[in-house]
């Protein structure tokens, strides 16, 4: 893994822990953030500490993120990412649900497309996990999800 | 012995079949993520409006025992603990799913919360009295000492990086400050509508360790339809029965370490597994197999989950005082009942309270047998692949947190820890020691608060805070467990 594997994520840490630590200062009242104030030095100190590694070269642990990587999970992340940000409210939990798991079973299943079988197997798995979650959730435990456009 | 004289009521066909149905349905929803033992009794509450007082509580008792124990199984197969409390047996019990050891890991898990249980109700049973006692000697400087233990932990959970360990224990603790402050009210770290009520420890342990493994099924690719999320190979009964036969000293730090952790209200069943999985480590002589699917990692985590159950109740019962979640709402179920605990409480109710407590000891016995059949469905579950385990885990992972408060803000603090996390780990990063902080912080941040307060109307913060028998043995025990910790580190390092 390259060092700048290493600096980005770690830069970013640093980054964060700094903003933690100007606000837990910079905040009043003091006694409200008293606590926040101790945990930043520890949180600011070890992450320039790992920066500071990151930057020397001297980090090692960790596989980093390829290019090949992030390509294979890019199309899971973002149906993942309508799923919960946009589609669970807007269309409704179950609705949405069945579209995105109906989705990410077909794009990562390596049966063949062409065939009607595969197809009916992926419908049928879709409309058993949403049944199942149904159940659980709507049926035995009364669980109010939002309903969106559908349900 | 006066609760052999009551074993009989737990023996009628009704307390059985509710003893029996508890049991299976607390195992059930142990395993679902995001529904906690607190959520499931509190679920049950309502069925037991329509029972006399001892069935209710006979039901109540055994989801209470099961789903802490059911935990570990989406725990082992998923890497997703049910709970906080099975945390701790994620580390070595996936692994060991991951090589093909998913069977005996579930086995091991329901033997080790068997006796760890077993014990923990025998304490309930013998010694309540005087563990009644023990339990109201601690105030806030003890349990801040409690959790600052807890803390000296995080780094040696991590076994890539201690400072990368630490580091996310920071985090955590952090993450746990955002929100109201507890004393004046003061909004921290608020910069998003959604973090208004800080963040959720359920829906943020869904986040943290689900999302990863659905991200990671997803980095498999598009492969065969036949390639399984995990293996699991049969394993005989026998087989695990002799294994945890010859790992006692791991099942008795797993038991002792609940079954005192239990008792100490505030702190309790979150920790107790990884404070047992920690020293169980510290002590073993393979301890560099820790976290590579080492099944005394599963056995003193899930002894110690258990073993705190009984323990956990003894403040509840003869004090009124819930030491946790769900003893607060096992105490509703007395209430509601006309039961009222207190220190006469064996004497105005024996023929309600016995039979309870006799029906957790025979719902450890039925947890386990039940649980070990799980074991044995448990190669049919893992046959199941990644693509459709990824997908049902993803929507089993929103409903969950959704669930917990009935929150969109929820779902999205999972998803944001989430698909953060699943990034972290890429570079050496663990979730363990982020919830660990999480959980601890705002434990640590209160009792601080409230010891400082009492302080300064008493004797100071270095008297209240390291003077008297408990602070100091407290104290000795932090002081020696980062001690060895860094022993630890600095004998790697040369090696």
């Amino acid at each position: 893994m390259s060092r700048m594997q290493h600096i980005i994520p770690s830069g970013v840490i640093a980054l964060v822990g700094t903003w933690v630590a100007y606000i837990s200062f910079t905040q009043q009242p003091a006694d409200a953030f008293l606590f926040p104030r101790l945990i930043s030095v520890a949180f600011v100190a070890l992450a320039l500490w790992t920066f500071g590694k990151a930057l020397l070269g001297w980090s090692k642990v960790g596989e980093g993120v390829s290019l090949e990587l992030a390509k294979t999970i890019a199309p899971g992340l973002i149906v993942a990412g309508i799923y919960i940000f946009w589609g669970a409210k807007t269309l409704g939990f179950y609705a949405a649900a069945t579209i995105s798991v109906f989705l990410l079973i077909t794009w990562y299943d390596g049966k063949p497309k062409a065939a009607l079988s595969s197809w009916i197997r992926r419908i049928l798995i879709t409309a058993l996990i949403i049944t199942v979650l149904y159940g659980l959730f709507a049926l035995l435990l009364s669980v109010y999800t939002p309903r969106g456009m559908f349900m | 012995m006066e609760f052999l004289y009551y074993f009989g009521e737990v023996a009628t066909p009704m307390s059985m079949a509710l003893l029996v149905g508890g049991t299976i349905g607390g195992l059930i929803l142990g395993a679902t993520p995001g529904l906690s033992p607190t959520m499931a009794v509190a679920l049950l509450i309502p069925f037991t409006f329509y029972l006399a007082p001892v069935h209710g509580l006979i039901l109540l008792g055994a989801a209470y025992t099961s789903t802490v124990a059911g935990g570990a199984v989406s725990a082992i197969l998923l890497k997703i603990p049910g709970a906080p409390a099975n945390i701790a047996t994620t580390l070595d019990g996936h692994e060991m799913a991951k090589n093909g050891q998913g069977a005996k890991a579930l086995q091991l898990s329901f033997l080790a919360s068997l006796v760890g249980g077993l014990f923990g109700v025998f304490l309930l049973i013998f010694l309540t009295p005087v563990l009644a006692e023990w339990a109201l000697a601690f105030g806030p400087s003890h349990l801040f000492w409690m959790a600052i233990l807890g803390v000296t932990i995080i780094g040696s959970l991590d076994s890539k990086s201690v400072v990368k360990g630490l580091l996310a224990g920071c985090i955590g603790i952090w993450l746990g400050t955002i929100g109201y402050d507890d004393m004046q009210g003061v909004q921290r770290f608020i910069f998003h509508s959604s973090l208004g009520g800080g963040v959720n420890i359920i829906a943020a342990l869904i986040g943290l360790f689900a999302i990863p493994q659905v991200i990671a099924m997803f980095a498999k690719g598009r492969g065969d339809a036949a390639i399984e999320a995990i293996q699991v190979q049969h394993h005989p009964i026998g087989d695990a029965i002799r294994e945890i036969s010859k790992r006692t000293r791991a099942l008795g730090i797993g038991t002792a370490i609940g079954s005192i952790i239990g008792l100490i209200p505030g702190v309790g069943g979150q920790i107790a597994g990884l404070v047992a999985y920690d020293q169980a480590k510290k002590f073993s002589s393979e301890s560099e197999k820790f976290g590579t699917g080492h099944p005394e990692g599963v056995i003193a985590a899930e002894a110690a989950n258990n073993a705190m159950v009984g323990p956990s109740l003894v403040p509840l019962l003869t004090l009124s005082i819930p030491g946790s979640p769900t003893a607060a709402v096992l105490l509703g179920g007395l209430l509601i009942h006309g039961i009222f605990p207190g220190g006469d409480l064996f004497e105005r109710h024996p023929e309600v309270i016995w039979p309870f407590i006799n029906s957790m000891l025979l719902g450890q016995i039925l947890m386990c047998a039940f649980g070990i059949w799980i074991a044995s469905l448990a190669a049919k579950i893992s046959r199941v692949p990644q693509s459709i385990m990824a997908a049902a885990v993803l929507a089993l992972a929103v409903f969950g947190s959704y669930a917990v408060q009935q929150s969109m803000g929820d779902v999205y603090v999972m998803a944001v820890l989430g698909i953060g996390m699943y990034f972290l780990e890429r570079w050496g990063y663990s979730a363990a020691p982020l919830v660990l902080g999480l959980i601890l912080g705002p434990i640590a941040e209160s009792n601080y608060i409230q010891g400082s307060l009492i302080a300064g109307a008493t004797d100071g913060q270095f008297s209240y805070f390291f003077t008297g028998g408990l602070n100091l043995a407290l104290v000795a025990i932090v002081v020696a467990s980062v001690a060895y910790s860094v022993w630890g580190e600095v004998k790697g390092a040369k090696s």
